[in-house]
């Protein structure tokens, strides 16, 4: 029973024989082409027109989201441009395959410069190239295999979303790459399409056409040859963990009462109902900039008081977060000094409303007149990338004159975590936001698809750095949430209780799994889970220790 | 020439779907168009790849341009198409009546 681990991007579990979908295009070779230059520019173009067509096609019969992304590949197929370039290539003396294949190229390195939105379409631009190269060189198109009837789960280098809309999620029980990340079109589109899927799962390839396997898209583990025992307990603990998600109610807290406020990450009013459903007890990051992204104006400040008072009025605290742009999430109204090189290191959060600080002013005023009748510690308001304690101190004496009274930072960045007992003189409590602190201080690009695996929360170095964080909010009598997807990982949430973490924010779906997590254990096993995991020395026996001191874990089904 | 000034007004700029609609829509004109921003070299507005690599972010303004017969019914045409991609897009509540299309003075060219 060999055992390989990815990314989890879809839950559910599928058991069934393999398909493997290799496939890969050969490069065309560079060799001068000696024939009819002119069928040659034909046959190129002719071969684009049909992968345009079949594209389409396909796009046809997907419908939403995976019909946008056909379409838009069709669209490049048949870009007059492209065929410029190819028709240039082969008068040159190429061959109709090759000339595609660098014509393919050169866009591929204009689009690849450009900012991430479109570097992720890179993918979907080698797709369209594969398929017109394989078919010009009358080779196999690379595809998702004619599969029997029976139930099998599909294991691949990467699945383009062409080919994912062709998987019929009647047989194709989940699928499995070894490349792509949990940001990726086809993570999405498994999600949509409600195919349990695993990805960045490395050596899934080794794993021979016809195998015998289990895929569980929840813990992202594919299972070589598993015993029908092992496949019982995966769907045992699928079904457990339904029920847990059925049951668990209340406020979070541990089985011996130490309490952890569960909240919700909310992008705006529409988030409310769903955080409510789930059982939250007030929002722990409410993300402001994500009310503005259409805007090309600084929202004004009655658009902003009505929306952050829907959602003050909802719950008893909440902590905004000020517009926190620049990176991966521009605000045309907030644009840094210059085109960076590096934008995660760059002008972005408070470093961005610095530049901007009529901007900030406004939603500071904005907030507090928002928060007026109500009581005063409802609202809490915290900055984005903060490094230090001069900027902490900037941040809460803005907010002081705004008239706002729970002033707080985001750790996020390594120096802000390490220094935290400076930090924490100036404001009046952290959040711990895992996703950027994990990006910085293991100096991984969260963009990155194929550097998903590093980018670990349960890394040990980043264990200690919240560690540190927490004891110093507690030395000075501060709160330290974390709002990180860290939070989101039920077992990490019983760690992060024990290492002395003061409340928990995550997107609401995932609030019922926590809170049945933290309520089957005591205080001092969430303490002795947190030792155990800092004790470890990489990840995955950090995870392994945090687990065997979580003695309920097996019974919730994770 | 006839020319057109434009907005990008959907958030997550030109690309994606309104990218997609605006090429579809511009490969139907019978002469050449072109998009691009001031003072830089503009793109083949039929062009996807062209269009994406353009790498234009919400709020840019840009520029189109068509020469011949019926070039001022084209480059109407393709802004309708813009505005109402980017207005499809505008989802959130907060979405506010932004213009979506200008007609600037006379350039001074």
């Amino acid at each position: 029973m060999r055992e390989f681990t990815g990314t989890g991007v879809s839950p559910g579990v599928g058991v069934g024989r393999v398909r493997v979908m290799t496939g890969t295009v050969p490069v065309p070779p560079a060799e001068p082409f000696t024939g009819d230059r002119v069928a040659e520019t034909a046959r190129a173009l002719a071969a684009l027109e049909d992968v345009a067509r079949e594209l389409e096609s396909r796009a046809a019969a997907a419908g939403g989201e995976t019909h946008d992304v056909l379409a838009a590949q069709a669209l490049m197929a048949r870009d007059p441009d492209l065929a410029g370039e190819v028709t240039v290539g082969v008068s040159a003396g190429l061959s109709a395959a090759r000339a595609v294949y660098e014509s393919f190229g050169f866009y591929r390195e204009l689009l690849g410069g450009s900012g991430a939105y479109i570097s992720a379409r890179v993918a979907d631009l080698d797709d369209v190239r594969d398929r017109t190269v394989a078919r010009l060189m009358a080779f196999a198109v690379p595809g998702v295999p004619d599969a029997d009837d029976e139930h099998y789960v599909l294991i691949t280098q990467d699945l383009a979303p062409a080919d994912l809309a062709l998987l019929d999620p009647e047989r194709c029980v989940a699928f499995v790459t070894e490349e792509g990340g949990p940001i990726g079109h086809t993570a999405i589109l498994a999600r949509a399409m409600g195919i349990p899927a695993i990805v960045a799962c490395a050596g899934a390839l080794e794993v021979p056409d016809g195998a015998y396997v289990l895929a569980d898209g929840a813990s992202g583990t594919l299972v070589l040859d598993p015993d029908p025992a092992r496949i019982e307990r995966a769907r045992a603990a699928e079904k457990a963990r339904a029920e847990a998600v059925g049951s668990a109610a209340g406020p979070g807290r541990t089985k011996d009462g130490w309490s952890v406020p569960l909240l919700a990450n909310v992008g705006g009013p529409k988030d409310i109902q769903p955080a409510l459903d789930n059982g939250a007890e007030g929002v722990g990051l409410f993300r402001s900039e994500y009310l503005f992204l259409d805007e090309a104006v600084p929202p004004s400040e009655e658009q902003q008081i009505a929306a952050y008072r829907a959602v003050l009025e909802a719950f008893p605290r909440v902590v905004v977060r000020v517009l926190d742009a620049g990176a991966d999430k521009p605000l045309s109204f907030l644009p840094p000094a210059a085109v960076e090189p590096n934008p995660a290191l760059g002008e972005r959060g408070l470093r961005l409303l610095r530049r901007h600080p009529d901007v900030l002013r406004g939603q500071l005023r904005a907030l507090a007149k928002a928060a007026e009748g109500l009581p005063a510690d409802r609202l809490r308001v915290m900055a984005p990338m903060v490094t230090d304690a001069e900027e902490a101190r900037v941040f809460t004496r803005a907010c002081r004159e705004a008239g706002i009274q729970q002033a707080g930072i985001m750790i996020e960045v390594p120096a802000a975590a390490v220094r935290a007992h400076d930090i924490a003189e100036e404001v009046d409590f952290f959040s711990l936001g895992t996703n950027d602190l994990a990006q910085y201080v293991f100096a991984v690009d969260r963009q990155v698809s194929s550097l998903t695996r590093l980018q670990n929360p349960w890394r040990p170095a980043l264990l200690d750095l919240m560690a540190h964080a927490a004891k110093a909010a507690t030395e000075a009598g501060k709160g330290c949430g974390v709002c990180g997807e860290a939070a989101a990982d039920p077992v990490m949430a019983c760690v992060l209780a024990g290492l002395g973490v003061t409340s928990l924010s995550m997107s609401s779906p995932s609030l019922p799994l926590v809170r049945a997590a933290l309520a089957a254990h005591t205080y001092a096993e969430c303490q002795e889970a947190a030792r155990a995991a800092r004790a470890a020395r990489t990840a995955g026996a950090a995870r392994a220790a945090a687990r065997s001191a979580l003695p309920a874990l097996e019974t919730l089904g994770l | 020439m006839a020319e057109r000034h434009v907005r990008v007004e959907s958030h997550v700029g030109l690309h994606s779907r309104p990218a997609a609609e605006f090429v579809k829509a511009a490969a139907q004109a019978p002469m050449e168009v072109t998009i691009g921003r001031f003072a830089e070299v503009p793109v083949n507005a039929k062009s996807i790849l062209g269009v994406l690599a353009l790498d234009a972010r919400t709020g840019e303004q840009l520029r189109l341009c068509a020469e011949g017969d019926g070039a001022e019914e084209v480059l109407d045409s393709l802004c309708a198409i813009f505005t109402e991609a980017n207005a499809s897009n505008a989802s959130s509540e907060l979405a506010g009546a932004g213009v979506a299309e200008q007609d600037l003075a006379e350039p001074n060219a």
